[in-house]
């Protein structure tokens, strides 16, 4: 199918990533478990997935899979 | 014991999640030409995306949910789901049945039946997956409107058709493909989701290691040797009362390990789907070995959140108990008015009283102690109501996994967690709808009713198939609100009509001279036998009924799990037995050329020789086994 499923898979955690990121450095006292700020910990690795994501479908852009 | 209350971020990352999934149904929908587009995916999808939606199709919300409850009632022993009752399966079906799956261009399992056997077989196999599917779909779905109910106040009704409501928007758009995707997202959701409620538990009882040793007290405590909670075999061994499971290590290996893990995942076309709709034969292959390794590791996230639960509850300062049943909040506070109007002296009686108000068994000695601690300083009605919710002697252990995410994720990750669970629910019915509506359109419409229509007809048979299978999963949604336990009810099920069926596959594709007739009454037999052998043997502790023994109580097995096992052990047997008997008493009626590409023996050799090491089946599975080998031995 033309839609590379890394694209929306990549977008939803950068957003929902940069959501809680967010969250958890405006809102730190509310973010709190364990005494560890988890939504800012967590965000970013949620972050850091989504990007990996939108990096793998740009790059398959670039080079289309022989099919 | 309240309902949560969910802050604005995390009203924003669910409707984050469905608009994206809702977008996904779009940008396909300009794809979908064909009937093959809409409801087989055109073959055209790549491995690693058919390998995370093959797990995660079978990766249901109430696996989640179930497979937590049993991590606390019974352990580390529940990890045989999947090192047992899995992983072994997935590698059979890539190594040795994809090729006959995909090769015989069949697309769907009840249609390889048809070209390997007749319509009689494929007409029986439909109609059995079709109505499991529909109801595995409404039970998941019920269970889905319930737990927005009791988590978040939502009104039954209102959760079920919204949640339909878009999950029928996204299928109808961009079909099986829609569904995949989605299946992969939630994948990702369900890993992501869980996984920092995993560790926060952990961190909190003290480690992997602290969980281990506290799990002996919970093991002698429930009259078990030690390792009852934390070995995998060990208390199988010593035998069906040596194990919280009450199961035998027979049933176990044969039971789950053979004939009901093979049965599933090798036969049920809800996960064969993903397979059968990846692009070429090496990705069809692959799509059980890519999915066989997050199987492997699922039980650390699925499994361990229930045993930091029976962990954490065995730790007074921790302030946690396993929830009891859910009890309606007009119940609590008319208990709260009973526990104020007793006095010590009316105790007993206010006791009994409260008891029948709450419809639960409570603690007598934690209730007598709190209208005591109430007549000598008044105790507000939140400390009050702490107090009852503390004093109910009865466990739900289907809340475990909700009540460690309310402990431990604040607003914001409960927001990931919660969207991650209901988008396990919305995929797994759209899993079931996509298997049903292939089914459906087919092998039942296209082949028995109205045969020879233009592919187009077929396409919005196909459409029209998708909403009246969503509407008859609502309509199973609310025949399965009547009862309590769905995951057993989907054992049951699995029992009746999957366990005889790999006998079928098993025969018809290593043994030529298995005949139509020989599988057609086969597998009718091994269903029919399922139906008696539940209806003679029973459980301990369960009355005769819906739990079996309905018509007589010939046998009585230690636990309701040692019967499934048993019972799809049987039925395995019988099929096979019958099946082979009439396959040599009746002639045959297709020939060995009929026959190639659909039996092994009469197949030229699948040779993966020109695949880098790395993408031979063969090849990495057995890998994948000595890893899972490694596993067993570990937790011994």
């Amino acid at each position: 199918m033309g839609l590379d499923i890394r694209w929306p898979i990549g977008l939803m955690f950068t957003l929902i990533g940069v959501l809680l990121t967010g969250y958890g450095a405006v809102k730190a006292s509310d973010s709190m478990s364990l005494g560890i700020n988890i939504n800012l910990v967590w965000g970013l690795v949620l972050l850091a997935f989504g990007v990996f994501m939108l990096f793998g479908a740009i790059k398959g852009k670039k080079n289309p899979p022989a099919v | 014991m309240q309902p949560i209350l969910l802050q604005w971020i995390d009203y924003t990352i669910l409707i984050a999640y469905v608009a994206f999934v809702l977008g996904i149904g779009w940008a396909l929908a300009r794809y979908m030409k064909t009937s093959a587009d809409f409801l087989t995916s055109a073959r055209s999808i790549p491995t690693w995306v058919t390998g995370l939606a093959f797990i995660s199709a079978n990766l249901g919300a109430l696996e989640l949910v179930g497979m937590a409850a049993s991590g606390a009632k019974y352990g580390i022993s529940t990890a045989h789901f999947y090192w047992v009752g899995a992983i072994p399966a997935m590698i059979f079906l890539a190594v040795f049945m994809m090729p006959f799956y995909y090769g015989s261009k069949a697309r769907s399992v009840p249609e390889y039946l048809q070209m390997r056997f007749d319509n009689r077989v494929m007409g029986l196999n439909a109609i059995a997956f079709a109505v499991m599917t529909l109801f595995a779909s409404g039970i998941s779905m019920n269970a889905l409107a319930k737990l927005l109910n009791q988590l978040l106040g939502w009104n039954y009704d209102f959760a079920l058709w919204i949640c339909s409501a878009v999950v029928l928007l996204y299928v109808l758009k961009g079909g099986l493909t829609s569904a995949i995707y989605t299946e992969v997202l939630q994948f990702f959701m369900i890993v992501l989701g869980f996984a920092p409620v995993v560790y926060l538990g952990l961190k909190d009882i003290g480690g992997w290691t602290a969980m281990n040793h506290s799990l002996k007290t919970v093991a002698t405590n429930n009259g078990f040797a030690d390792n009852a909670w934390s070995s995998a075999w060990q208390p199988l061994i010593g035998g069906p009362s040596h194990n919280p499971m009450g199961v035998d290590i027979f049933a176990m290996v044969f039971g789950l390990g053979f004939v009901l893990s093979f049965g599933y995942w090798c036969t049920n076309f809800l996960v064969v789907q993903r397979a059968m709709a990846a692009k070429n034969m090496t990705a069809a292959r692959n799509t059980p070995i890519v999915a066989s390794i997050p199987k492997m590791f699922f039980p650390f996230l699925v499994i361990v959140p229930g045993m930091i639960a029976v962990v954490l509850a065995t730790m007074p300062d921790k302030n946690y108990r396993i929830p009891p049943p859910p009890i309606a909040q007009e119940k609590y506070a008319q208990a709260i008015d009973e526990v104020k109007a007793a006095t010590p002296d009316t105790a007993a009686a206010a006791i009994t009283g409260i008891s029948t108000t709450l419809g639960a068994k409570v603690d007598a000695g934690k209730l007598t102690s709190l209208i005591t601690d109430n007549a000598t300083a008044k105790l507000t009605d939140a400390q009050i109501k702490t107090g009852i919710y503390n004093s109910i002697a009865e466990n739900d252990y289907d809340g475990v996994i909700f009540s460690l995410v309310k402990k431990y994720c604040p607003a914001g990750l409960l927001g990931l967690a919660l969207t991650a669970l209901l988008a396990s629910f919305m995929s797994g019915m759209a899993g079931n709808v996509t298997a049903f509506n292939t089914v459906w359109t087919y092998n039942l419409y296209q082949a028995f009713f109205v045969k020879g229509k233009s592919d187009t007809h077929y396409f919005w048979a196909g459409k029209v198939t998708t909403i009246a299978g969503i509407l008859l999963s609502i309509a199973c949604a609310y025949f399965a609100k009547q009862y309590n336990n769905a995951m057993d009810i989907i054992q049951l099920v699995f029992g009746f009509v999957n366990a005889p069926l790999f006998a079928t596959f098993l025969l018809g594709m290593f043994w030529a001279r298995t005949t139509a007739t020989g599988a057609f009454f086969g597998l009718f037999g091994g269903i029919a036998s399922s139906a008696v052998f539940h209806a003679l043997t029973i459980a301990k502790g369960n009355a005769p009924g819906v739990k079996g023994g309905y018509l007589s109580v010939v046998s009585t097995f230690p636990s309701e799990m040692a019967q499934n096992f048993w019972l799809a052990s049987f039925a395995f047997t019988v099929c096979l037995v019958l099946t082979l008997v009439i396959s040599l008493a009746t002639a045959r009626t297709k020939s060995d050329a009929d026959l190639k590409g659909l039996v092994y023996s009469l197949t030229p050799k699948t040779f993966d020789s020109n695949q880098p090491i790395w993408q031979r089946p063969a090849v990495v599975g057995v890998v994948l086994l000595i890893v899972c080998v490694i596993m067993n031995w570990y937790f011994w």
